[in-house]
């Protein structure tokens, strides 16, 4: 099996590949051994890599030229080829198999643990995996104090996006005091692009039902609600079934597991408006209000849900509960960095090869994600920049890619972790038509509550959109900024507070891109439409008239077997006739 | 099903689910159908596989999971059989899904599309 990855192909892994089938040939051994190509192993930095079956040896680093002795030795000899092993770092021992090369895998599995592995479908399956052992443990061995003060001890940090202390958050919701109190799980996933929380609620619905009970048990809430998004019918359908199996069983209900606690679980339909995910909007969303934040505090954990102490959770910090409770505070706080622990899904999209989710351990570089998990950039381009956090976070340039991620260092790099977002640029996009879509998103998903995000984004969009259309001047640019700031300090809440951090990233790591779109009214990447020009290099043209018969407005003209030439003031710069050109004849200026 | 009482009966009902799902080894096709992979054909493989099989006469587990994350080889299948590692393989259509069954479930022959485990879990 040789790793195909874009890393690996890269790295002479074709010509491995053909080498490979040449010496089996050569050796009459073609029928009974076959070459694959597979995808990547996770082992990028030192490919390209190779396994043979049966066995499972895995060798590291293998030129073409390798392919004969690991044929005469490994295959017809049976001896590993000594060299070729991955060699451990710290104890220079040989490692062979797959099981033992495991623990130098970029990405650790936590959250996704179940995802792909059990049938959401049947309950059996997921108790076959460990399901509601945890609840089991905390019922029966746990006193509520103690579920808090083991989750306050792991670190865990809430992974919608603020980064706040779950177990603190439990903490002051368990110390309120009230007849009734909810517990609520925020599945509102909002930013564009994102899709961990319903993959996790796709793959394993009863790890979040599991851990709602949990959070209900230690802050003495009987009620549990999911606040769903309905464009998330799937998801919508598989916690439907994993509830009513979890009622069936007492897993949910009156009495779990002779315990005398009670806990069940009901779900909540939203209606896809980003502020929802915000938890003041979301709980008046839930009440039947008009999804708008409102000022804390109150904080929720002192009045929420129809004004009783509400926890708020996100997917993905449910989704670490129940391992921490099995495996110990001290397991789930050696995972990370000193101030973030445990691990991030992030759902790689954009410009990148391995488009999905990884889930990789706090602190895990940007480099390490973009190349050796998502496999590099597409078409061999160059990294720009990464955006994270959505709308409300900014970009991380070239000089962020050896920072390890983590909430603090994000922050300093002027991003966020957000829920876990990860678009990746490259050299033809351009940064000021990036921050345009995110304003464009913000607008259209601002409530209107607050005069700072109703009108102050729809300005910041206007001013982007003056720049991209190359009507700015370098005044534009402080004002801009000006505007930013203005906007951050006075919003209402999270989503108005945060979204003009697109520009300002974009605006600090990338001001020399905005100044050719006001200075000279170029677009550096090519992309602003209307700052290009079409031309035609009369030296390449050779009169076919293929690009004058495919312009839809008439913008080129000349005689046949003559040079052509293209009228700016007609051209709306479709860019048919550049497609069209054999002859690389047609550029853009 | 009666409700479980007890954390004593949950664990037995671990220990029995167990066994009754995984003690015995078998032919075992995991078909990734969150949203990513039913957007992309997943159901198609899943019907194909299930019928497939039985009409070739191959006792075989075919289950209905949520996606692992490889976006962009989806369909993915994992397939494992008896005392082998599970294998994953990506970009699965019926033409694939076919391949599978006739060379590597029926003579435990690798092809083309393989996406090796690149990551450990807990």
């Amino acid at each position: 099996m040789v790793c195909g990855g874009t890393g690996c192909s890269g790295s002479q892994g074709e010509a491995l590949l053909d080498n490979l089938n040449l010496e089996l040939e050569a050796n009459a051994l073609e029928n009974d051994i076959h070459v694959v190509k597979a995808g990547c192993f996770g082992l990028c930095s030192t490919g390209p890599n190779i396994k043979i079956i049966p066995g499972n040896v895995i060798y590291t680093g293998v030129k073409p030229d390798d392919a004969k002795e690991i044929v005469s030795e490994h295959i017809m000899k049976g001896r590993p080829v000594e060299r070729l092993l991955f060699t451990d770092p710290l104890t220079k021992k040989k490692l062979t198999t797959e099981k033992e090369l495991s623990p130098f895998r970029k990405q650790l599995r936590l959250v996704l643990r179940n995802c792909g592995v059990i049938d959401p479908g049947n309950i059996d399956d997921a108790i076959a995996h460990d399901a509601y052992a945890a609840l089991s443990m905390a019922l029966t061995e746990m006193k509520p104090a103690d579920v808090i003060k083991i989750i306050k001890d792991s670190g865990l940090r809430g992974r919608g996006g603020g980064g706040f202390s779950t177990g603190l958050k439990w903490e002051i919701a368990a110390k309120n005091k009230s007849d009734e109190k909810y517990v609520v799980c925020n599945a509102d996933e909002g930013d564009p692009g994102a899709f961990m929380d319903r993959s996790v609620l796709e793959g394993d619905p009863h790890a979040v039902l599991e851990a709602m009970a949990i959070c209900g048990y230690a802050i003495k809430a009987a009620k549990g609600l999911i606040y769903i998004r309905a464009e998330y019918p799937l998801a919508v359908a598989r916690l439907k079934t994993a509830i009513e199996q979890a009622r069936e069983y007492g897993l949910l209900g009156k009495d779990i597991m002779g315990s005398g606690f009670n806990f069940d679980i009901e779900i909540r339909y939203g209606a896809g408006a980003f502020v929802c995910g915000e938890e003041t909007a979301l709980i008046h969303s839930m009440e039947g209000l008009r999804g708008e934040p409102t000022v804390k505090p109150p904080f929720p954990a002192e009045s929420g849900y129809r004004n009783k102490p509400t926890n708020v959770n996100n997917v993905e910090t449910f989704a670490c509960i129940s391992p921490i409770i099995l495996k110990g505070a001290e397991w789930f706080s050696s995972i990370g960095t000193q101030k973030s622990k445990g691990t991030k899904v992030f759902a790689l999209a954009g410009k990148i090869n391995n488009v999905g989710l990884i889930e990789v351990p706090m602190g895990t570089t940007l480099r390490e994600v973009v190349y050796d998990i998502g496999g590099g950039i597409r078409n061999g381009r160059k990294f720009k920049a990464a955006q994270t956090g959505g709308p409300s976070g900014g970009c991380l340039t070239e000089k962020h890619l050896d920072t390890p991620i983590d909430f603090d260092n994000l922050i300093e790099a002027g991003s966020m972790m957000g829920s876990g977002g990860l678009i990746v640029m490259d050299e033809d996009d351009c940064m000021v038509s990036v921050a345009k879509f995110f304003l464009d998103f913000t607008v259209e998903e601002s409530c209107g509550k607050c005069a700072p995000c109703r009108i102050g984004n729809k300005r910041l969009y206007e001013l982007l959109d003056h720049i991209t259309k190359g009507k700015g001047t370098p005044a534009d640019l402080d004002r801009l900024k000006n505007m930013c700031l203005v906007i951050k300090d006075t919003s209402l809440c999270g989503l108005g507070q945060s979204s003009p951090n697109p520009v300002l990233s974009t605006l600090e790591n990338f001001k020399d891109e905005y100044d050719s779109h006001v200075t000279a009214k170029k677009c550096p990447a090519g992309h602003c439409k209307d700052l290009m020009e079409y031309f035609i290099i009369s030296a390449n043209c050779v009169g076919c008239t293929a690009c004058a018969r495919v312009c839809p407005v008439g913008a080129i003209t000349g005689e046949r077997k003559e040079p052509h030439v293209i009228n700016p003031a007609i051209c709306i710069k479709c860019g048919a006739c550049k497609e069209k050109c054999k002859f690389d004849a047609i550029i853009i200026q | 099903m009666p409700k479980i009482k007890s954390p004593a009966e949950l664990s037995k009902h671990k220990t029995e689910v167990l066994e009754r799902i995984y003690g015995k080894e078998k032919i075992r096709i995991r078909v990734h159908m969150g949203t990513s992979g039913q957007a992309s054909g997943a159901k198609t493989i899943y019907n194909f596989f299930r019928q497939e099989l039985e009409k070739r006469n191959i006792e075989a587990t075919v289950i209905s999971s949520g996606d692992m994350g490889y976006s962009f080889a989806e369909p993915t299948v994992e397939v494992k059989l008896p005392n082998e590692e599970p294998i994953v393989f990506g970009y699965v259509d019926k033409l694939k899904a076919d391949e599978i069954i006739e060379k590597y479930i029926k003579n435990g022959e690798l092809i083309d599309g393989i996406l090796p485990a690149n990551y450990r879990s807990i």
